[in-house]
């Protein structure tokens, strides 16, 4: 299936993702990785107001290059996301209703993302050249002193994603593979 | 004795680390066509389709062709009759200073692995240096891009765990990350030596031409054999599912102890990148 999903995610919008899906995101994504996941956190705990409404927010993992003279953002694609792991369940309980990254997710996430209806996307690793082709406006809005890793706010158009764990806790990493292998194993079975 | 101060190279690597981060390498261009036309599943054409779309869009228009511009690793073979007056480190850093930040390059370097902290300038380099016959001093800048170093792994195997031994835990090994380190990717083997030659020899197969067997036929063959077995996963590009799990296999090897068989897997993402420049 592919679909325009204008954001933010609401819960009923995640519920009609299903694994395998090609969406395009169009509206305002929120940057975080390792250290501002901390940081939020930390703010959490101590009683602090995010610096971004969490309520149906879709946090993408990604530290940009330098914009260069003319550009909106440099570079951007997905970072590994199971360095989130540790902060997501937090996260997805406050309200955070989608993630972008790449890779893997461990079982509390996942857990975490059926309980509440959230839904993990998937960024072609590797392609930030790419992916910011559709970043149209992007504005460092906390921890600026991590460099790389502030938190910013984008304003996509047709971002593309796929869904690779949906609300239900369908995972294209396994379905995908095997549905691959599937089709090996019937190729190999017709030339017999 | 050829006199060559270390001052001549920071521009080289400068222009190294810009032109690296910009420019697929041709092997590895070649490479990723190649898988795209053995391919047969769609999902993993397009993801193959974009990948390909987006080095050339980089190259165009002067972009990082990923926002991991990695940790700078600088390889530099020094001829034994170049003496090369200065601090060679120092100089080393300065490239990768400049070039970070005039091509607009993420700093990515921490000062310290649990306190943390940004450098803000990408350094330090990591260094390696070798002496070789000659007077040219040869500079390699590979960015490694994190994704997939966090993947790598090292096994100091039994000698009686023999061939079917490594084939088993590179593939455990290539298994075990699945799609975290962006496949498609390339695998540097590093085989024998002790324990930190094991993982330089497996970072060093990196650096070969993506695709270019091994000199020994019989690594060559063993090459051969971990990449069709890494090809039969089923993880795909991205992890989506197919065909194209790795690019290709570089084995590289030396001596050993009686008693070890040292085995490092360092993985690279599908953007393996490395510049060589020679002076």
């Amino acid at each position: 299936m592919e679909l325009h999903i204008t954001l933010p995610l609401t819960k009923e919008k995640a519920a009609s993702l299903h694994c395998g899906d090609a969406v395009y995101l169009s509206g305002v994504l929120y940057t975080a990785r390792d250290a501002a996941h901390q940081r939020l956190i930390a703010l959490l705990e101590q009683g602090g107001t995010p610096p971004f409404p969490l309520e149906d927010a879709v946090i993408y993992y990604t530290g940009p290059t330098p914009a260069q003279p003319g550009q909106v953002i440099g570079s951007a694609g997905p970072t590994t996301s199971y360095r989130m792991d540790a902060y997501s369940p937090t996260l997805i309980r406050r309200g955070q209703r989608g993630m972008i990254g790449k890779g893997k997710r461990s079982p509390a996430v996942i857990q975490a993302m059926q309980e509440y209806g959230a839904v993990y996307f998937g960024a072609i690793g590797g392609a930030g050249a790419l992916l910011a082709t559709r970043i149209k406006q992007a504005k460092v809005i906390a921890f600026e002193d991590l460099g790389p890793e502030a938190i910013h706010r984008l304003v996509v158009e047709d971002f593309p994603v796929t869904v690779v764990i949906d609300s239900q806790g369908n995972s294209l990493y396994e379905v995908g593979r095997a549905a691959y292998l599937a089709q090996q194993n019937s190729e190999k079975t017709d030339a017999l | 004795m050829r006199e060559i101060s270390v001052n001549e190279l920071i521009p080289v690597i400068r222009r190294l680390c810009i032109d690296a981060n910009r420019r697929l390498p041709g092997d590895v261009k070649n490479a990723i066509m190649a898988c795209r036309t053995c391919e047969s599943w769609g999902p993993a054409q397009d993801i193959l389709d974009k990948i390909t779309e987006n080095y050339t869009l980089a190259e165009n228009q002067a972009l990082p062709i990923c926002q991991d511009t990695g940790l700078a690793c600088v390889f530099i073979d020094i001829g034994q009759e170049v003496h090369l007056s200065g601090d060679l480190s120092a100089a080393v850093d300065e490239g990768v200073r400049q070039g970070y930040r005039d091509g607009y390059l993420r700093k990515s370097v921490v000062k310290d692995p649990l306190r943390r902290g940004n450098t803000g300038d990408n350094t330090p380099a990591m260094l390696y240096t070798r002496f070789v016959d000659g007077d040219r001093v040869m500079l390699t800048v590979a960015p490694k891009g994190f994704g997939s170093e966090n993947m790598s792994q090292i096994k100091m195997l039994r000698p009686s765990d023999g061939e079917q031994g490594v084939l088993d835990f590179v593939v455990s090994v290539v298994e075990a990350a699945g799609p975290n380190p962006c496949p498609p990717i390339v695998v540097g083997v590093g085989l024998g030596g002790s324990f930190d030659k094991a993982a330089l020899l497996a970072k060093r197969a990196l650096l070969r031409e993506t695709g270019k067997p091994n000199e020994d036929v019989y690594y060559a063959e063993l090459e051969a054999k971990l990449l069709e077995r890494i090809n039969r996963l089923g993880i795909g590009p991205q992890g989506y599912g197919g065909r194209t799990t790795a690019l290709s296999v570089a084995i590289e090897t030396m001596p050993t102890h009686i008693a070890g068989l040292p085995c490092a897997v360092n993985i690279n993402c599908h953007v393996a990148r490395h510049a060589t420049e020679v002076l």
